[in-house]
């Protein structure tokens, strides 16, 4: 059987498998759970942003806007582009004040 | 007034991972790999257009739009216009022959929604690719993946709207064709052209400036787009949404990713405009219906994934 790692978001605590070599934001988005935002799914908007409080992890490119490289340390990654080593811990806190909630009041004046 | 701005001529797009992105612009999107720099930067082309290129790829940290270049008629009207924008109070930036390979001198400039914009008026003519303009063919053998013809427009989003129009319609000579206006009356998104296409570049309002909602890309037919968000599927490319109908424009439509994570769009129709029209106007309580005909709801993505 093909090799999977659990993951549980803890704020949801949702949980669910995601395979070697998968991000975890498609596992999750497969298994039609919304605990994560989804945003480009290319390490680009910072949508997906998460902290991993436990396990291992490969990383792809992202946006060094979003995730400097001091963050990686911290664990605080964007969900389409980490790749599980073991079962994980995340946690994807509501956004942050600042940028992302000048967009959301743009939302709102648009509506 | 016309004052000699005819096109956009080119879009620079940060990329990731070089590799990963040729091969979405390449293989999938279809644009023609048409040279590379010593700075390691891809120049493409959609097989109809008739300049060297229109799509530039750098790779970076961070994906976004570097600068997007309108063509204007000769260089006097190129000289002409930036003795306007210096007079308008603009910062020019003067760039150099070359600097882009087969490129003329460029005028680049920050509008108010803090992109960089650029004109130039030479570039390298290498003919629509495959065909030729001597007796040519309907189209050319060996296109791949989504066969885009052209690159179309961009949606950018950012800051001081008015400002930004104002510029674009004094200095430059492009119309408002469509806009959305808010219950407050404030134009919260504006679609503006320079030709009789509904849309060369639009806007819409974001309290942080510079930022790139997508590059679209032209398309013939409905059946083009449907086949389009085939490909996306048998690649498992990102998708956003569609294929569906603008209400704005009323073009067919659909929306995906990079993978780098800038959006593309590819299309087919759309409205015209021309300079005795007035423009078209949504209320931004419609927007659900203005920007996805069908559905009529917002996509929440659509309006806050940026890159």
């Amino acid at each position: 059987m093909e090799e999977s790692y659990q993951v549980t978001e803890q704020c949801s605590g949702q949980t669910f498998r995601c395979k070697a070599g998968q991000s975890i934001l498609k596992a999750m988005e497969q298994q039609g759970l919304k605990c994560v935002p989804v945003g480009c799914r290319g390490g680009g908007c910072g949508f997906c942003k998460i902290t991993v409080l436990n396990g291992d992890f490969e990383c792809g490119k992202m946006s060094r806007v979003h995730v400097p490289p001091e963050a990686i340390e911290q664990g605080e990654v964007l969900a389409c582009r980490i790749y599980p080593l073991s079962n994980l811990i995340i946690e994807c806190r509501p956004q942050p004040a600042g940028r992302l909630a000048s967009e959301h009041t743009t939302t709102k004046v648009l509506r | 007034m016309k004052k000699g701005v005819m096109r956009p001529g080119h879009v620079q797009i940060r990329v990731l991972d070089m590799d990963e992105a040729v091969k979405h612009y390449k293989d999938l999107l279809g644009l023609i790999e048409m040279d590379r720099d010593d700075q390691g930067r891809v120049y493409l082309k959609g097989w109809t257009e008739v300049d060297k290129f229109s799509v530039v790829l750098r790779e970076a940290d961070e994906p976004g739009m570097d600068f997007m270049g309108f063509k204007c008629l000769d260089e006097d009207v190129l000289g002409q216009l930036r003795s306007e924008l210096l007079e308008r109070g603009c910062e020019v930036e003067d760039i150099p022959e070359g600097e882009l390979k087969d490129c003329g001198r460029r005028i680049r400039f920050i509008a108010p929604t803090g992109h960089a914009f650029e004109l130039y008026a030479t570039k390298k003519q290498t003919g629509k690719w495959g065909v030729g303009n001597h007796n040519p063919e309907a189209w050319p053998r060996g296109l791949e993946g989504i066969k885009a013809t052209r690159f179309d427009h961009c949606l950018l989003y950012g800051p001081n709207l008015d400002e930004t129009l104002d510029l674009f319609r004094d200095v430059l000579g492009f119309d408002l064709a469509e806009q959305v206006i808010a219950p407050d009356g404030k134009r919260v998104a504006q679609f503006l052209t320079v030709s009789t296409k509904a849309h060369d570049i639009a806007f819409i309002h974001h309290e942080e400036p510079g930022k790139f909602h997508h590059a679209s890309f032209f398309l013939e037919t409905w059946q083009d787009v449907l086949k389009a968000a085939d490909l996306l599927s048998m690649t498992d490319t990102s998708i956003d949404i569609g294929p569906t109908r603008h209400g704005l424009t009323h073009g067919q439509t659909i929306y995906f990713f990079d993978p780098s994570g800038n959006r593309n769009e590819v299309f087919a129709g759309g409205d015209y405009h021309y300079p005795d029209h007035e423009p078209v106007t949504w209320d931004a309580e419609e927007l659900g219906k203005a920007i996805f005909y069908h559905d009529r709801v917002l996509n929440e993505r659509f309006l806050t994934v940026l890159t």
